[in-house]
């Protein structure tokens, strides 16, 4: 498989007053297409920091970022928008839906950005919740949705875009063990889709989900697990 | 994001906010009624301005004879009495000129019983009630039959009429002027003074022909007095007059005119340029209560945009350019202002109806003034978003992610 992310010795230094905070020491990944990755690591290790700069949120002081071969250092902010856009489905903690829009306006939101007209938005927005059970559902508000359920309407605008990329922040964070165990299923079949996925997670048992995994700690990638196929969905060893 | 989804990506926003959109939008409403209204009520109110000029002989001129060069217009020696009749009679046929009266003017004493009064005695035709806009109160003026046969007939001004008769009815009474007999006809309105001071009650009025066959023994007039349809032809009847003067008194191109045209045209100026100040100032002082009502808005976009931090951050997550939430608060922001700007263009309509109603005022509620009030809502919805758009445009994703 070719390679989709590769990182090389990254590097992100924030300015908090006076002091510098080095989130990130040295960072070197290669992530290839198709691959599930787990990212791990206490509160502080820079496991955030490292999603938000593959997710084009945010840009290294140094070090090199390919995306599909390209540097992203080089590219402006319209640009990484761009990327953002259709290279890349987010998925978060506490589901980032529109709070006063419904289920389908959530959806299309992706779309809106992407210069699609307003026909054909709705169509492929209404596809996409059927894909992930939520026919019925397109009227409803985020507070009419169960957590669940909202975070199924965030998948569904995480790929409304066809992104090789999906990137999950902690996706089953505010959800119970049986809708987060529905909520990995889900992630699975994307995966098998041909999907890229990089999560973020603290639960041991989320992260076995992952033929990866990668473990943070002060900046720095401390350890990677390779699992094979069979140890799957056994626990990962603690760190 | 085409301008369209920006729309109604924004209009939905300011639905969600019913209250707060509506008293935001209430500045600019009663910025823009303001503005209507005064540009109206002074619009008006120099419409009245203009009438009253007309009716009191802002629409006419005077030509004198004689030079208004060198030795200087006041200067009367070695005047000339070069103005006839006739030139009156030419004059008239001119396409500005509505009506014309030849004038002359002596002082003579007044006699009735065992009062007498030493009186302005002017000569006139009877288009001269016309072009000063000044008419017999009692009685009639006299006509153009009385013109051509020189009658003896006469019309008292107020203050003449009073020093005569007291509270008697002058009509039909026989006066004596100088040693010949008059008979009254009518009385003028009072006009009063002029601003010098002169009492302007103070005459008798003959007809012209009358002052110079059977007191002056003159056949030339003094002056004549003109009107035309409205002020703004004085200029091109000033030129149309002394082409023919020129021609009529045979005139070469290298000398000087032997007599003047004289127009109140500086003081319409002066009166014009007032009223056009006075709407300028009413107009800036309602163009205020539009600033504060721009003000408003940027106030409330600013609390917007800081409320709705999460949702620009998702937007610029799932792909929004900066240009792209610019442009959705910008809209957000000019939506507001227009829409108060349409209220406020029908209040402000209804507005000077009201005022017009109470002060008898005609308002013009001019397309101008309209367009005016509305572009400038406009106008200070684009100045006034600019700055909270361009803040939410400029926040960083991660932080407005992370807002609470």
């Amino acid at each position: 498989m070719e390679d989709i992310i590769v990182v090389e010795n990254l590097h992100k230094v924030y300015k908090m007053g006076d002091v510098d905070v080095h989130a990130l020491r040295g960072i070197t990944l290669t992530i290839k297409k198709g691959e599930f990755i787990s990212v791990m690591g206490p509160s502080g290790s820079g496991k955030s920091t490292f999603m938000n700069i593959l997710g084009c949120l945010d840009k290294p002081t140094s070090g090199r970022y390919l995306l599909e071969g390209n540097d992203i250092s080089s590219l402006d902010k319209d640009e990484l928008a761009n990327i953002r856009n259709k290279k890349i489905g987010f998925v978060f903690q506490n589901f980032n839906l529109l709070s006063r829009s419904t289920a389908i306006e959530n959806v299309e939101l992706p779309l809106i950005y992407n210069g699609i007209s307003s026909d054909k938005r709705s169509k492929h927005a209404k596809e996409a919740l059927f894909m992930l059970g939520l026919d019925g559902r397109e009227k409803h508000y985020p507070t009419q949705l169960s957590g669940g359920e909202q975070q199924r309407v965030a998948i569904a605008r995480a790929i409304i875009n066809k992104p090789s990329i999906i990137l999950a922040d902690e996706p089953t964070g505010n959800l119970d063990s049986n809708t987060s165990i529905e909520l990995m299923e889900i992630f699975k079949r994307l995966n098998k889709d041909g999907k890229t996925i990089i999560m973020i997670t603290h639960e041991t048992d989320i992260a076995a989900y992952a033929e990866r995994v990668v473990m943070f700690r002060d900046g720095k990638v401390m350890k990677e697990e390779l699992r094979s196929k069979e140890k799957l969905h056994e626990p990962v060893s603690r760190v | 994001m085409n301008p369209l989804v920006a729309f109604r990506v924004s209009y939905r926003a300011l639905r969600r906010n019913k209250v707060r959109s509506i008293l935001t939008t209430l500045g600019i409403i009663i910025g823009v009624a303001a503005v209507i209204t005064m540009v109206s009520l002074t619009q008006g109110a120099k419409k009245i301005i203009e009438e009253q000029l007309t009716s009191l002989g802002g629409n006419s001129l005077i030509i004198n004879s004689g030079s208004r060069s060198r030795s200087g217009v006041g200067n009367s020696i070695g005047k000339k009495n070069t103005l006839s009749p006739d030139d009156a009679e030419a004059i008239r046929k001119l396409s500005t000129i509505t009506h014309v009266s030849p004038i002359l003017d002596t002082t003579e004493q007044v006699v009735w019983g065992n009062r007498d009064w030493f009186t302005a005695l002017v000569g006139v035709s009877p288009d001269f009630v016309f072009i000063n806009g000044w008419f017999p109160e009692r009685g009639s003026f006299f006509h153009n039959e009385d013109v051509k046969n020189a009658e003896l007939a006469c019309v008292l001004g107020k203050t003449v009429a009073s020093k005569l008769f007291g509270y008697q009815n002058p009509l039909g009474k026989t006066i004596r002027i100088g040693n010949i007999s008059f008979k009254v006809i009518g009385v003028m309105s009072s006009i009063g003074q002029t601003p010098s001071g002169k009492d302007q009650d103070d005459i008798v009025l003959i007809p012209y022909t009358t002052l110079q066959k059977r007191i002056l023994g003159v056949n030339h007039v003094d002056n004549i007095s003109v009107s035309v349809r409205t002020s703004k032809d004085i200029p091109f009847a000033e030129a149309q007059i002394t082409q023919l003067l020129r021609e009529r008194h045979r005139i070469r191109p290298n000398m000087e005119d032997d007599f003047y045209v004289k127009t109140q045209l500086n003081i319409i100026e002066r009166i014009f340029t007032i009223s056009k100040i006075m709407t300028i100032l009413l107009g800036s002082i309602a163009s205020i209560s539009l600033i504060v009502g721009g003000i408003g808005i940027m106030n409330i976009m600013l609390v917007s945009v800081t409320e709705r931090t999460r949702e620009i951050g998702i937007r610029m997550a799932v792909g929004a350019k900066e240009r792209d939430i610019l442009i959705q608060f910008l809209i957000e922001a000019v939506v507001l202002s227009l829409t108060g700007g349409l209220i406020g263009i029908v209040l402000g309509i209804v507005g000077s109806k009201i005022s017009s109603f109470f002060t008898h005022w005609p308002t013009l509620v001019s397309f101008g003034s309209i367009l005016l009030a509305f572009s400038f809502a406009a106008i200070v919805g684009i100045f006034f978003g600019l700055y909270p758009a361009s803040k939410a445009s400029k926040l960083d994703p991660i932080e407005a992610l992370r807002y609470e």
